[in-house]
């Protein structure tokens, strides 16, 4: 019988739990995580913060996904050392787990900057269920009204909004020229950045938070952040949300291939076989850059550890690839961006561009070679993964390529014998 | 699996047959409707209900699309909440709609652009294939035989 271990309980376990259940009803599956509650939806956290959602509405996977496919869980517990030749995992109390099937989904560790002040209280990450009652905390009991919010990603986007709905005067301030940098190119940017401001939040680029003083009257708690200029601005909380890291320590002291994330092939196997790597610590198939690259998102995430746990189970199959993706829902406009968002004419690459200022409505599809090799909406996005199916499965769209940025492009704009295919399932 | 992939019946799309009249949504609408009633649901419901299928016009061409209830569904690996599932019973891909947060993960992935956004509510909806009735709404109501329910 085998015997399967899992570190990490995100995203990445509840694919391979799933994939490994549905190939292999018997063998013996742990997951181990070092957090004491993991069945809560990570990207949900932030509207548990906003008073949204309940904590019972952000159970996932459900209540009993563990128990019905079977999971021996290892809660509160952190493994510290990988022993690939005896095959055993140790935890912290120096307990070994001995395994035949290893899977490291251990995720990705917010990156804190090293400023001065940033342990005084009222300064936060955002990373864990623990990160959201602490400030929800802070705003309900310690009357926390004003926000600094440092980071312009995604994070700090969703963090940001939550905090005005709830009424606080929030500041987002980034080191970038605009606000989700790494995600929009300039227009989808701007059109965000300006729904921010009309919501009151104000934003700040081109800076960054140098220092985090503490209150007049009490110095241990939060009373202003400084920045590189030298201006001050006055807030009770501070929420650090710069970027994440992949955890690849355990990994690293194993001798696994590491690079910025731990090295995978298609199998999302490490450079040793029964060893593999899923989801924001491990590098995988990025489709449109063409190589192995770290892209922490969810959906990859759940899809890499579902591969893994097939190949664990002994049922080949291969990671289909991932792109840079995000659909972001935040104040009022929703937007979907995936692969470049922003390509040099000069490198091959042919930019088609529909623009509808007052309507709030910006489409623009990046090609090369005839082939879509991104994609950014603004305002309506139902279409979005008519897109980017084209995309992912590498379809020439030469031939129609001027109906993708039009408002009524579906399905339908397709040419008639592409269309049926897709509609059987065939592409 | 506890369901085999025959025993699975979809709503198929003959778009020579389709004449564009919109009734499709319109009774799709109904069925999703708080009170079921043609008029009520138009008339007197607010927020107005929201029909679950698309017809999609390129004229002359036209087709009526909903959710595929795909084998593999991007759309329940990519959900943030878990609010899209496949059914254990049936296999059939829902959508529990007390866990969706609107996010638009499913829509970035749906080949079909079969989800639907609905802006009353900040989430998402789509096709359920009118569970509880042994006829979808679209099909029954579809005056040429444009839309089918059919074993896969």
């Amino acid at each position: 019988m085998t015997r399967y271990v899992i570190i990490g309980g995100s995203a990445g376990a509840v694919g391979a739990v799933e994939a490994i259940r549905e190939v292999d009803p018997s063998g013996d599956i742990i997951v181990i995580d070092e957090e004491q509650n993991i069945t809560y939806s990570r990207p949900m956290m932030v509207k548990y913060l906003s008073g949204e959602v309940s904590l019972e509405q952000m159970l996932f996977p459900t209540r009993d996904f563990w128990e019905k496919h079977r999971v021996q869980l290892y809660l509160g517990k952190k493994a510290v050392k990988l022993d690939l030749l005896q095959k055993t995992v140790e935890l912290e109390n120096t307990e070994r787990i001995g395994f035949d099937k290893l899977l490291i989904a251990t995720g990705s560790m917010p990156s804190i900057p090293n400023v001065e002040g940033i342990n005084k209280k009222g300064v936060y990450t955002f990373t864990r269920l623990t990160d959201a009652l602490r400030i929800k905390e802070a705003i309900t009991f310690n009357k926390a009204q004003k926000a600094v919010i440092v980071g312009v990603g995604l994070i700090g986007i969703s963090v940001a909004e939550a905090l005005a709905k709830l009424g606080l005067k929030v500041t987002i301030v980034g080191r970038r020229d605009r606000i989700l940098n790494q995600i929009l190119d300039h227009k989808a940017s701007e059109i965000l950045e300006a729904a921010m401001k009309r919501e009151g939040v104000s934003v700040v680029k081109g800076h960054t938070v140098q220092r985090v003083l503490g209150k007049k009257d009490n110095g241990d708690f939060v009373g202003a952040v400084v920045l590189d200029d030298g201006s001050s601005i006055e807030c009770d909380i501070v929420v650090f949300v710069i970027g994440v890291a992949p955890r690849t320590e355990l990994a690293s002291q194993a001798g696994l291939k590491v690079n910025r994330g731990i090295l995978t092939d298609k199998c999302m196997q490490t450079n040793l076989p029964d060893v593999y790597a899923c989801g924001d610590v491990a590098e995988a198939y990025d489709f449109v850059h063409g190589t192995n690259r770290v892209l922490a998102l969810w959906p990859l995430a759940r899809i890499g550890g579902r591969v893994a746990g097939y190949n664990m189970a002994g049922h080949k199959c291969e990671y289909p690839g991932g792109t840079a993706m995000s659909a972001l829902h935040y104040f009022d406009v929703p937007i979907i961006s995936a692969g470049l968002t922003v390509a040099d004419k000069t490198e091959g690459y042919e930019t088609l561009v529909f623009n509808n200022q007052e309507a709030n409505v910006y489409r623009k599809v990046v090609l090369k070679d005839g082939k879509i090799v991104g994609i950014t909406l603004v305002g309506d996005v139902e279409n979005a993964g008519v897109l980017f199916n084209l995309m992912k499965n590498q379809i020439d769209v030469k031939g129609f390529k001027d109906a993708l940025i039009t408002g009524n492009f579906s399905l339908i704009s397709l040419p008639e014998t592409l269309r049926n295919q897709l509609l059987l399932g065939i592409c | 699996m506890p369901y085999g992939e025959n025993e699975m019946k979809l709503v198929y799309a003959h778009e020579e047959r389709c004449m564009g009249c919109g009734l499709c949504e319109i009774y799709c609408a109904v069925q999703h409707s708080k009170s079921k009633d043609l008029i009520k649901a138009f008339k007197r419901e607010s927020p107005k209900p929201i029909s679950r299928i698309k017809l999609l016009q390129n004229k002359p061409v036209s087709l009526a699309v909903q959710c595929r209830h795909c084998h593999d569904p991007p759309c329940v690996f990519a959900c943030l909440t878990g609010a899209m599932h496949i059914d254990e019973n049936t296999g059939l891909v829902m959508h529990d709609e007390d866990r969706c947060i609107g996010c638009l993960t499913c829509i970035m992935v749906c080949p079909y652009g079969a989800v639907k956004i609905d802006l009353n509510d900040s989430k998402v909806v789509k096709c359920d294939l009118c569970q509880g009735s042994d006829m979808p709404a679209c099909v029954e109501n579809c005056p040429n035989e444009a839309l089918t329910f059919e074993e896969v």
